[in-house]
């Protein structure tokens, strides 16, 4: 009996949660018909938005999966002094407001930041230009793929990755050919939340890319373009980003799943 | 058993609903919101803190401000950097009548140092331009403004924009993070910069008319608030504090 009512309890705490984070999203497509969907779609600035925002998104994760999945490693499998200091400023960035992120990145990137100086002799230009996008949105999706990654890799059973190398294998072999398809339903996870952090980025990317159609309006900015003018047009590239990042997250789920990433967890 | 959980459930329901009541804030305590341009951030402080007023002042592209209160936020006053904005919202009975209580020029501004001197300069290869979007007055002022040039001077201004920013505030901050090397802002924006930025006149012929409209919104929690701070604007201390920030009063 109290179980029972325990359990109830549960049950309406996920309603309440459920309802909550999903009536937003059922709103958006209430009010959105397909025909609207359509035609902002076809809108020059909206498949412009739509294009950049899968493109700067693409290499932003490009870049934290080929970095953060070797400092992932290295951070769940070995123990130093200050490992937790490494961590704690690695996963920073996550509860930083984006407006802090922003300055953060013209402080040390833009053209009177600290690095400023060093990238213009090297004739590199990150502010309103679409590497200033993927700089943005690596910064602030990255620490979402690191976390996951770690949390897989320490979750490995070690013995797997001793018996690797007891049969003669590399280090660097047994962290691709046992540890990484081991872990790789948690990186495929951290992949997903870190790709759909990097779509939605909004406040870093107006303030350390600017806004301009085609280099740096990716469609969060472009929502916000229409948002005054074109209330449609604005829901309209919401539901679209809301079907990309919802297809996203579930085709990376997925395919973390798969044989071929090993998704049977050892 | 369930009667041990009951009050917990009631509990929880309570809190939720105090939470659902948190929002209202200014609910009954006399507190006036106010939605602005943020070319006004300026003035409107110092207006609030001299006058003793205890005003929520939100700052955003006048735009923006506008759609918020077509879907249904109600601030107590709305006022906005140009006068077509409040008149539509008239228009649609979702303001009273708007009232014009300065005004303002649009300048081309850069960085104090710059070399840059005239309009002529901004057609040069590798100027970094940043304007404000086509649906904030002060971007759709700037485009009027290049629409008086001829036609090839125009062009090759606009092709030199590097940003459309959401509100003036996004074109100062470009500018003083040297991302770009010239912007149309305010001759207001460029004094409340206390010299980081240098404002060049336009042309008189190029010159569009910036008036300021502001308006009480239909439906305020607080009207009689709302009416005395524009009143204020016009004659008083919110004209004082406008023209201390470097805004004229209304013609006639």
């Amino acid at each position: 009996m109290r179980r029972g009512a325990f359990g109830f309890l549960l049950f309406v705490a996920l309603c309440v949660a459920l309802a909550f984070l999903t009536l937003p999203i059922v709103a958006i497509f209430a009010d959105t018909s397909p025909a609207d969907l359509i035609r902002s779609l076809g809108e020059p600035d909206a498949r412009d938005a739509l294009w950049l925002s899968l493109r700067t998104s693409l290499a932003a994760v490009v870049i934290i999966v080929v970095v953060g999945t070797p400092a992932a490693y290295l951070l769940a499998t070995r123990e130093f002094r200050g490992r937790q200091v490494v961590v704690t400023l690695i996963e920073l960035p996550l509860v930083l407001p984006p407006a802090v992120a922003g300055i953060a990145l013209l402080a040390s990137f833009g053209p009177k930041g600290i690095f400023g100086g060093l990238l213009d002799d090297a004739g590199i230009t990150l502010v309103l230009q679409t590497a200033g996008v993927i700089v943005a949105l690596t910064f602030v999706a990255a620490p979402f793929y690191l976390r996951q990654a770690q949390e897989a890799f320490a979750a490995v059973d070690h013995n797997l990755l001793d018996a690797a190398r007891t049969l003669g294998a590399s280090e660097a072999r047994a962290f691709a050919r046992v540890a990484v398809p081991c872990a790789g339903q948690g990186i495929s996870a951290g992949l997903a939340l870190a790709w759909g952090r990097a779509l939605g980025e909004f406040g870093a990317t107006l303030m350390f890319a600017g806004s301009f159609p085609g280099i740096t309006q990716t469609v969060p900015l472009a929502i916000f373009a229409h948002f005054s003018t074109d209330f449609t047009a604005a829901l309209a590239l919401s539901a679209v980003l809301v079907i990309v990042s919802g297809a996203l997250l579930l085709s990376v789920k997925l395919l973390g799943r798969s044989p071929m990433l090993g998704g049977g967890r050892a | 058993m369930r009667r041990t959980t009951a009050p917990l459930t009631a509990g929880a329901i309570c809190l939720l609903a105090a939470a659902g009541c948190g929002g209202g804030d200014h609910e009954g305590s006399g507190r006036l919101v106010v939605s602005a341009a943020a070319s006004l951030q300026q003035a409107f402080t110092d207006y609030v803190h001299t006058a003793g007023i205890d005003a929520k002042q939100s700052f955003g592209g006048s735009d923006e401000l506008a759609a918020q209160i077509r879907q249904g936020i109600k601030p107590d006053v709305y006022a906005a950097a140009n006068t077509t904005l409040p008149d539509q919202l008239y228009k649609d009975g979702l303001v009273g009548k708007p009232v014009v209580f300065a005004t303002n020029s649009l300048v081309l501004a850069v960085p104090d140092g710059s070399p840059i001197t005239s309009i002529g300069d901004l057609t040069t290869a590798g100027t970094a331009i940043a304007i404000g979007d086509p649906e904030v007055p002060v971007g759709s002022y700037t485009r009027a403004a290049l629409e008086r040039l001829p036609p090839d001077q125009a062009k090759g201004i606009l092709a030199n924009v590097r940003s459309e920013e959401p509100d003036v505030s996004g074109i100062v901050g470009k500018l003083t993070q040297g991302a770009v090397d010239a912007g149309f802002l305010y001759v207001t924006d460029v004094t409340a910069t206390g010299g980081a930025l240098r404002a060049i006149a336009l042309p008189p012929a190029l010159e569009p008319n910036v008036a300021y409209g502001a308006a009480v919104v239909t439906g305020a929690e607080n009207p009689g608030g709302a009416k005395t701070f524009i009143d204020g604007l016009v004659h008083g201390d919110g004209a004082a504090a406008l023209q201390k920030a470097g805004f004229k009063p209304p013609p006639g």
